[in-house]
């Protein structure tokens, strides 16, 4: 599935030609694609939940149960390019910790609701510099960098907390992760579904998008083609650090404190979204649709399985299991049919 | 994306018109925990199902998170504010975290308690202590003490995480009791084992090369104290380093049998399972206002009555030694 093959005709019509993601036509494309396997999978979760649990078609239980993906997914977005670019970045809970705990002295500091976002942001970035610092710079392979940072980021919190808090953030910053922009629909949902667009925008219709597939399939080529390799990898460890701080940003506000262990494990789940959303470990291919259906689907499983009060233990081999299966089933039938 | 965007609104409406049905007759009681297949937890739901039956009309539901995280527990409170259950009673993972959630389950009429671990007081409406953090802080150092000649020697702590509410407390109670009482103890270093097994026998191994001295390694997480105790023994020194403070009987035993812990401390968690029931069933009913100096029947544990932050304490902790291991290893 080779992004940089060219074996259709230059089109008759003026401007850029386009270069399709995969080779087939868009209908069967459509029709055959991770993303409708993937949103069959979502509707039978979501009918299966609402048959199984009185209390599940309800607006505002559904409203809760956002919060089980937002944070999540808006980092999946980013880890997604980045994941398509052939990089990877497993820091992602930890830079919430730093940032988190930035965010918390700057409010000790005396600081408002602007000051305190900033931070988070700004925190962000600067978590995601340094990796990309050292993954193009000096060439290191970025899960080991990523791995190295993990413990370091999240280390400075532990060394600036302890055992202890921050508490007592100003009132009005409560509202990025428990308030809400219209009806039921929470703050964070609504920041999910612009970023959702935002990202499927840039990866799917913009010359950068482009560039991040070519680098992914082969950036010895991509590089020779003109494209700045290093470049494109430093602005997408810039996003995935800017979205862990906006991610920062909403979690503190949702649980209206900072410890150290914020956000523990997040990494994996979020590298979880992203694999189920079909994009490939390996880099090369991929879509923003699938990681929002992705996102959709861990969100209604983890909830649906919650209001049967199913153990969580259950759950991640549930999530296990959806993962290993989704992925599988593709080759298995391709093996089937070939036999 | 508008597909499913499509379809969330399309359930939303839907539920206009559905009527919410399924309304129980038993009062739902959700005994929310740490985490899932921990044998203190297993024991306490044990307590809380005792306390359903003698009620009569309570149904338990009994759950948790994975993994000892806040985030884990706020999904789990979520899904049962969403079954509008009458009440939750929470060992809670973060003191700071739950509090907004929490908060909102108490919005929509729900009564919310903390047991063992607790809630900040704005985040619940009452909370039931296992013990008074005092007796315990003094119970652990004094088992420590109590097997040191002339109570002289060196001691380490191995906690579970540096963020554990109790653990922190009773280790400060701990320090305040060798101060007062036991002048001759060293306390060498603490440590933490996380509550996992694997870094908690290394945690307990690093010490014992690091103090080759010590006496006593007092580990107040059921988790770190068999991990302690199995790192004694492999290291061959039984007799020496006497390993002691809160544990589970069953998983206690063989320590006990080989003797690389004399005795250990833990308050009963099918009591205090049994207890939080109880004291989540009269509030939620109406017998009794969670207010300070408000004495809370608990069945055949008596009552408790609150102080001045709406906190209880159930009862002291019991010491297990070779006497009585026997015994109570078979029940938790």
């Amino acid at each position: 599935m080779s992004t940089l093959s060219t074996n259709h005709a230059p089109r008759d019509s003026a401007g850029p030609r386009k270069i399709p993601d995969q080779l087939s036509s868009p209908a069967t494309k459509a029709l055959k694609s991770w993303e409708s396997l993937l949103l069959l999978v979502a509707v039978a979760i979501f009918l299966m939940n609402a048959l199984a649990s009185p209390y599940f078609l309800d607006a505002w239980n559904l409203s809760d149960a956002t919060y089980n993906f937002t944070e999540k997914a808006m980092i999946a977005f980013a880890m997604a390019l980045l994941i398509i670019a052939g990089e990877i970045d497993l820091s992602v809970a930890s830079i919430i910790a730093l940032a988190s705990t930035a965010m918390g002295l700057m409010m000790q500091a005396g600081f408002g609701t602007p000051a305190l976002v900033a931070t988070g942001l700004v925190v962000g970035l600067l978590c995601g510099a340094f990796n990309g610092l050292l993954v193009t710079r000096l060439g290191l392979p970025s899960i080991v960098v990523t791995i190295g940072t993990m413990s370091l980021f999240r280390g400075i919190s532990y060394i600036v907390l302890g055992d202890g808090a921050f508490r007592g953030y100003p009132a009005d910053f409560a509202f990025f992760g428990q308030g809400y922009v219209f009806w039921v629909f929470t703050f964070e949902f609504v920041l999910f579904a612009v970023l959702a667009v935002i990202y499927a925008v840039v990866l799917h219709r913009t010359n950068f998008g482009r560039a991040v597939y070519a680098v992914g399939n082969n950036a010895t080529a991509a590089l020779f083609s003109g494209i700045r390799v290093g470049r494109v990898k430093m602005i997408l460890f810039l996003l995935t650090g800017l979205m862990s701080g906006i991610a920062a940003v909403c979690l503190t506000s949702r649980l209206g404190s900072t410890r150290p262990s914020i956000g523990t494990g997040m990494e994996l789940e979020v590298v979880t979204m992203v694999v189920l959303g079909g994009v490939n470990i390996l880099g090369g291919s991929g879509s923003i649709a699938g990681v929002v259906i992705a996102a959709f689907v861990m969100g209604l499983v983890t909830f649906g399985l919650g209001l049967l009060n199913v153990p969580g233990i259950v759950m991640s081999i549930f999530i296990g299991l959806l993962l290993i299966g989704v992925i599988a089933l593709p080759r298995l039938w391709k093996k089937l049919r070939r036999a | 994306m508008k597909k499913l965007a499509g379809l969330m609104m399309t359930a939303a409406m839907a539920t206009g018109l559905m009527a919410s049905g399924a309304q129980a007759d038993n009062m739902r009681i959700a005994l929310v925990v740490k985490a899932l297949g921990i044998g203190f937890f297993e024991a306490a739901n044990k307590g809380a199902q005792e306390a359903a039956k003698e009620l009569g009309d309570v149904d338990i539901i009994y759950t948790g998170p994975t993994d000892t995280t806040a985030e884990g527990q706020i999904e789990v409170i979520n899904s049962l504010i969403a079954q509008k259950v009458d009440a939750i009673a929470i060992s809670a993972n973060d003191t700071d975290a739950l509090v907004p959630t929490l908060q909102k389950a108490m919005k929509r009429g729900i009564t919310v308690i903390s047991w063992d671990s607790a809630v900040a007081p704005e985040g619940r409406m009452a909370h039931l202590n296992p013990s008074s953090n005092e007796l315990i802080g003094k119970m652990i150092i004094k088992l420590a003490a109590d097997n040191l000649p002339d109570q002289t020697g060196e001691v380490a702590v191995l906690s579970a995480t540096t963020t554990s509410t109790n653990q922190n407390i009773w280790i400060d109670e701990m320090k305040k009791a060798m101060k007062a009482d036991y002048p001759n103890i060293k306390l060498e270093a603490t440590v933490y084992g996380d509550d996992l097994a694997d870094k908690s026998y290394r945690e307990a191994q690093g010490l014992m090369q690091s103090y080759p001295d010590l006496d006593a390694i007092i580990a107040p997480t059921s988790v770190g104290i068999v991990a302690a105790a199995q790192a004694v023994v492999d290291a061959g020194k039984v007799g020496k380093v006497n390993v002691t403070g809160l544990g589970l009987p069953s998983e206690m035993a063989g320590a006990i049998e080989s003797g690389a812990s004399k005795s250990f401390a833990i308050w009963n968690p099918i009591d205090l399972g049994y207890s939080a029931t109880m004291m989540a069933y009269h509030i939620a009913k109406g017998d009794v206002k969670p207010q300070p100096e408000a004495e809370i029947p608990i069945g055949r544990m008596g009552s408790v009555t609150l102080d001045e932050t709406n906190s209880a304490a159930m009862a002291d902790p019991f010491v297990y030694d070779k006497s009585n291991i026997e015994q109570f290893k078979t029940i938790f």
